[in-house]
């Protein structure tokens, strides 16, 4: 089986479904003749043509409200936004548009788009290069978010969400593109080549990860720590280092959400610590915490806690300040086995 | 439509310009031009030194150097009224701040990302401000500090205070729709304010005539009645007697004007950026024949100016610049409660 960083990953998914289906195209600032800022289309245009991989100019607007238009018409298109930070001039056309047409319409518009962006921190990026968005967008009505965190599920959710019928908005935790983080900012990134674990071998003919299904990455008895993308790693950091008995569930996607896997293991821990790199406030989490307290309330021994990102912007020079590494983490575990 | 080679540059300098807006090379006195030369070569050396730190990890992330541009804010910047006039641009931004008096250790000391950088450490390379100088950033957004510069200008309108507001971006930026709903509103409500293309014709990696149905970036005003001109922005002299004029005619309370600098970058886009889109002999042709810095050079030569008084000016510059980087590298880094400041007025 070949290995494959998660780059790779994504570029193998897209040259699948270019292979796969006249209605794919690629489109984004610098995807074609440069192969992307973090190559994940590299060579896609050599490969399939410059009407199926174009560069478009900067107006993410732009970009999204024509993907949009294209999907309407029965394309399916997959618009690359270079960083999730530039992602909100096209907002107004994802959530009035691509969000909203098929309901108005009745069902009449499908809307077969998949939105690419590199998102979250760990990369010295600074406030407009590091933010996790991804709460805006679960909090919209009629799009799906999905959030890989290995080579593997980066592909096959990957060709998933571009077979799926409704948009859907694939965030790229870039931090690990080229290896798992395990945290702690002052360790080497290990490579994806080198990473014993099966997550790193990735076929390369079509395959897919069923959006809506959560993987449980750890198993555990004493506690389940809910996170996704880069998180993950981490939070397995956090429990090897802490010697809790952490179940680890990677979400995979937020929207829809594995509810089902989720109540499962929090009623087997009866604790249940949610970790992601967003600010605190309407997060994710904040979601994900209220679901646990509704369905698993009875089974609860502690309050559920969260580890996200501060209040704050993405700061500059306080990156390892704000980022919830597994320092936190653990403060969190420790709180929640105390009750 | 009518186009010139200018002799000197090489590069095509447009001539159907606006009759209101004709412009002629700044004829510079020895100490003019030898303060234009001093600007030029402090931004080169500022941003070599940058790099340099940039590779011994320094400076984290993303970092855009001017190298090859510093004639374009140099001949403007030198025709602005300073404590009166407002300069914003995107995150190329190291050598407009220099320009506004602001100091290469505070400048280099927020690159490295420490306390005592000028936006505390908080920004980075592409988010730095000072009011103070009237230099309102910093963008990291492409194509969002175009509106600003609109804002900025209607505030100098409003106020009536005769300043006017220079919004620089780049050919990239000029593509994204808010520069539009800019210029049109700056134009209908007749504000003060420059808008100025840096085309140095590669958005990032994609070169100018992949992503611009309309390359001829100083016409993008024409539907919504903004008057452009093109210059040859490797020359200081040209930048500078089209900056006069320019400036003048918004002012005067004419309306906003385009100004498209014909210029080049020698590094890549950010510091990752190993530029394979473009050759290396487009790059040397470039410094070898065009170089603002060697131009201005010839011109001090040819007028006098002796080889020792050069080499004094370089050694002190380099002095000045070094002086920078111990500061940006010896400065302590933000204390972690710096975190929570300054996100709102009050804290919560």
């Amino acid at each position: 089986m070949p290995r494959m960083n998660m780059i790779e990953a994504i570029n193998s998914a897209l040259n699948v479904a270019l292979a796969q289906s006249p209605d794919v195209t690629i489109l984004g600032e610098d995807v074609g003749y440069f192969g992307g800022v973090f190559r994940a289309t590299a060579g896609l245009q050599k490969r399939h043509g410059k009407t199926r991989v174009f560069d478009t100019p900067i107006t993410e607007c732009g970009i999204i409200g024509v993907a949009v238009g294209m999907a309407a018409y029965g394309l399916r298109p997959v618009p690359e936004i270079q960083f999730a930070d530039y992602i909100y001039p096209a907002l107004d056309q994802l959530v009035s548009e691509a969000a909203r047409l098929r309901y108005r319409s009745a069902g009449e518009f499908p809307m077969p788009i998949t939105v690419r962006s590199p998102f979250g921190g760990g990369i010295f990026g600074g406030q407009t290069h590091s933010q996790s968005p991804e709460g805006v967008f679960t909090h919209v009505a009629g799009l799906k978010t999905v959030i890989p965190s290995n080579p593997y599920d980066a592909k096959g959710l990957l060709l998933a969400a571009i077979a799926d019928n409704d948009p859907v908005i694939f965030f790229e935790p870039k931090r690990i593109y080229n290896g798992p983080f395990d945290g702690h900012y002052d360790t080497p990134t290990v490579p994806w080549a080198k990473v014993d674990d099966a997550t790193a071998e990735v076929p390369e003919g079509h395959y897919t990860v069923p959006l809506g299904k959560a993987r449980v990455v750890r198993e555990g008895g004493d506690v389940t720590l809910l996170a996704y993308g880069t998180m993950v790693h981490v939070a397995g950091t956090a429990v090897a280092e802490s010697g809790v008995d952490g179940e680890i569930i990677d979400l995979r996607t937020l929207i829809p959400l594995d509810i089902e896997t989720i109540k499962a293991s929090v009623k087997k821990t009866g604790r249940c610590v949610i970790v992601h790199e967003a600010t605190r406030t309407g997060g994710f989490g904040a979601e994900l915490s209220a679901l646990v307290q509704e369905r698993c309330f009875y089974h609860l021994e502690a309050p559920v806690q969260r580890v996200t990102g501060f209040d704050t912007p993405y700061p500059h020079s306080l990156e390892w300040a704000y980022f919830p590494g597994p320092v936190r983490i653990k403060r969190a575990l420790d709180a929640v086995m105390k009750d | 439509m009518a186009r010139t080679k200018t002799a000197k540059s090489g590069a095509e300098i447009a001539t159907d310009m606006h009759p209101d807006l004709a412009f002629q090379t700044f004829t510079a006195s020895k100490d003019q031009l030898l303060e234009f030369y001093k600007q030029m070569l402090l931004i080169r050396r500022f941003e070599e030194r940058a790099g340099q730190l940039y590779g011994l990890g320094l400076i984290g992330g993303f970092c855009h150097l001017y190298i090859g541009q510093e004639a374009v804010a140099v001949g403007l910047q030198s025709a602005i009224t300073p404590g009166k006039d407002s300069v914003v641009t995107g995150y190329r931004d190291h050598g407009h701040m220099l320009l506004c008096g602001i100091d290469p250790k505070v400048v280099m000391a927020e690159l490295t990302g420490r306390a005592a950088g000028i936006s505390q450490g908080k920004g980075g390379s592409m988010h730095m401000f000072s009011v103070e100088h009237g230099f309102f950033g910093g963008h990291g957004i492409v194509g969002a500090q175009v509106s600003l510069g609109a804002g900025l200008g209607f505030a100098h309108k409003y106020k009536g205070d005769g300043g006017i507001a220079i919004a620089y971006f780049g050919d990239g930026a000029a593509n994204q729709g808010q520069v539009y709903e800019s210029l049109n509103m700056a134009e209908l409500w007749k504000l003060p304010v420059i808008f100025v293309i840096e085309n140095n014709q590669y958005a990032m990696g994609t070169a100018i005539a992949r992503a611009s149905s309309e390359v001829h970036l100083y016409r993008r005003g024409e539907s919504f009645r903004v008057p452009g001109i093109q210059v040859d922005g490797m020359d200081v002299l040209a930048v500078r007697g089209a900056s006069e004029v320019a400036i003048d005619y918004v002012r005067s309370g004419k309306g906003p004007v385009i100004m498209e600098m014909m210029t080049y970058r020698y590094r890549g886009h950010s510091m990752s950026d190993p530029a394979k889109y473009r050759s290396k002999e487009e790059v040397q042709d470039m410094r070898e024949h065009n170089d603002p810095i060697e131009r201005a050079k010839k011109a001090l030569e040819a007028m006098g100016v002796g080889e020792d008084v050069l080499k004094t000016i370089d050694k002190d510059i380099r002095t000045r610049v070094s002086e920078a980087a111990d500061f940006a590298e010896q400065s302590p880094e933000p204390d972690p409660n710096e975190l929570y400041t300054d996100v709102l007025v009050g804290s919560y």
